[in-house]
């Protein structure tokens, strides 16, 4: 049981793997259980990024995402609520309205659109949204070209779609 | 556009789950049994509503009726649900995942099982060799549905269905509903009959309604299994352990160590109220969704993976059953290279359609990271008519069409484009109607 290569799952985590590849390098940060199985990503700061961005920066968005998932996660007396009034109507009313969580989601998907756009893609980082992998990594794509300038053009249209 | 076909991401689904409805409903792959399980509680119900409750209406009370139509509808849907939708179904790792995970292990497989703490617990998350990850804490891998499932519980045959984090709540609502529809239908029969027996003896009541006498049966031998099911996972959802867990003893005192649940809230009614009320966990394999790029057009362009790093066979026999009856063989003609046919059945979005390109590329060197080019070229020499319908036939080319936007020259900047944000609905697919006649005029 207790075995002796345990790898503990807080902040000293070796939690990201990096995989070089064609055109970039691919960083995955991993989640963090050790509060439990809610959704909670490590905050450790890969060292892949180290010349691109500075740490404070990433770290601000890791927390800010681990935020929205905390928020989505918790059970408060409106997600109860929520919960029963799905029960008494033997679930149909999921049929028709978006959940506590798929609110949150939407958020999340909205801040990381914005980050990207704002922050890491000017400097040749991209940030994948945890939901297209499972909420189960973050997929950081850095890519080698030295100066990849995000066009200005982009912000109006990315913003229209989130 | 009416025609217009675009590929959702359940027909790429590398699990073994049916599909129905375009991808809105679920199953795992026979759910033979769910349909036994459906048929029994309709004909009971049925044989219930048509013989004991006019009788039980008119000599009781309306109520009886009321009550039992409440109950059947709660229970059948309940059992729908949790027969129909997502388990909590994780999704495979991305082949650059994958590829990263094994280079991190210096080419080999990576080890079997790596331990973390869970709220000062060790907790082994064992890894996955189909799905090609790490399994998150109370996840395990169905193998009849060829899936790893979040808070896993078990496969059961009679709702058709995994029970896992998504439907756990579902289930239970059925199991406990069912219990007492069983018992509520059951007391219906019976005092039918005894009703009945009262004034002309039992054999006489048994040859009025014989309906009465099989539906009690029915409910008399199923109720024990039910109510037992039902009180068994009372106790699972107030001590939050999943029957998956309470088999393998996850949580029992060994030799005198006491080890104890690090999911649980504590107490019984905690637990209860965060595993049926708690907030809903998002499905994560987003089955209606439409295959796209994920990244801003002028990051997917620089980005590629390498063929190499396509994930090994074994995942080529997790083809889903129906899309390969179909598409199959299309595949196969589509890419030559195996490594691109493996890449696109793990999902991946970062194709290179070498293969169908057979036109001088302006920058050679340079890989794309989605095939737009094959429609940009109105006639490209090096396919033929047939190849080209082909390609439409199939749902692969309307979904490479869907993937990108017309890519402007070079020299060009990208300012006009909308890059797609990630996991966004996106409306204006008319954008890629043109393209997509002027594909066709090539025919």
């Amino acid at each position: 049981m207790m075995a002796n290569n345990r790898i503990p799952s807080g902040p000293n985590t070796p939690g990201s793997q990096q995989t070089p590849t064609h055109g970039g390098t691919k960083v995955f940060v991993q989640r963090d259980y050790s509060e439990g199985t809610a959704v909670k990503f490590q905050t450790r700061f890969p060292p892949e990024l180290e010349d691109r961005i500075d740490r404070q920066t990433f770290e601000y968005t890791m927390e800010r995402l681990n935020e929205h998932f905390e928020m989505a996660e918790t059970a408060d007396c409106s997600t109860y609520c929520e919960g029963c009034l799905a029960c008494l109507t033997a679930y149909f009313i999921y049929i028709c309205t978006e959940t506590h969580y798929e609110k949150h989601l939407r958020k999340v998907s909205k801040f990381i659109a914005t980050q990207n756009e704002r922050v890491y893609n000017p400097r040749g980082i991209h940030i994948t949204d945890p939901i297209l992998r499972g909420l189960r990594v973050i997929e950081i794509t850095i890519i080698d070209v030295p100066n990849c300038q995000s066009p200005t053009g982009n912000s109006n249209n990315q913003m229209r779609h989130t | 556009m009416a025609s217009r076909r675009v590929t959702r991401k359940w027909e790429v689904f590398a699990g073994r789950n049916r599909f129905w409805c375009d991808g809105r409903l679920m199953t795992a792959p026979h759910p033979g049994v769910f349909a036994l399980t459906l048929a029994l509680i309709c004909g009971t119900c049925a044989l219930h509503f048509a013989f004991d409750c006019p009788f039980l209406a008119a000599r009781v009370s309306a109520a009886v009726p009321a009550a039992g139509a409440a109950l059947c509808a709660l229970t059948l849907a309940a059992l729908l649900r949790t027969a129909l939708s997502d388990p909590g179904i994780i999704p495979r790792a991305a082949p650059a995942e994958a590829a990263a995970l094994e280079a991190a292990e210096a080419g080999r497989p990576p080890p079997r099982a790596r331990e973390v703490l869970v709220r000062g617990r060790a907790v082994k998350l064992k890894y996955c060799f189909t799905c090609k990850m790490f399994r998150p804490p109370r996840a395990s891998h169905c193998s009849l549905c060829d899936n790893c499932v979040d808070r896993f519980d078990h496969h059961c045959p009679w709702v058709g269905n995994c029970v896992g984090k998504r439907n756990y709540r579902y289930f239970y609502t059925f199991v406990v509903s069912l219990s007492f529809l069983a018992v509520f239908v059951f007391a219906c029969a019976v005092t039918h009959v005894a009703l009945l027996a009262r004034g002309a003896g039992l054999a006489a009541a048994l040859r009025a309604t014989p309906a009465s006498a099989v539906v009690a049966a029915v409910c008399f031998l199923s109720v024990w299994s039910v109510l037992g099911l039902a009180g068994f996972h009372t106790y699972l959802a107030s001590t939050d352990q999943t029957t998956n867990e309470d088999i393998k003893g996850s949580f029992s005192t060994r030799r005198g160590v006491s080890n104890p649940n690090p999911y649980s809230r504590g107490n019984a009614c905690a637990n209860c109220w965060h595993v049926l009320c708690g907030p809903l966990a998002p499905s994560l394999i987003d089955r209606r969704g439409v295959l796209r790029d994920e990244m801003p057009p002028h990051f997917a362009r620089v980005v590629t993976t390498p063929p190499a790093a396509a994930p090994p066979p074994p995942l080529q026999l997790a083809v889903p059953p129906e899309p390969g009856g179909a598409l199959g063989g299309s595949y196969s003609n589509l890419f030559a290279g195996e490594p691109a046919r493996h890449a696109y059945m793990n999902r991946s979005l970062d194709l290179d359609p070498v293969p169908l390109q057979r036109t001088p590329s302006p920058r050679p060197p340079r890989r794309r990271a989605s095939p737009p080019a094959l429609a940009l070229e109105p006639a490209p020499p090096g396919l033929s008519a047939s190849r080209l319908r082909l390609l439409h036939d199939t749902t692969m080319i309307d979904a490479a069409l869907d993937l990108d936007e017309p890519e402007p020259p070079p020299h060009l900047p990208h300012a006009p484009h909308a890059p797609h944000a990630p996991h966004v609905s996106h409306a204006p697919h008319a954008s890629h109607a043109p393209v997509h006649g002027r594909a066709l005029a090539a025919l």
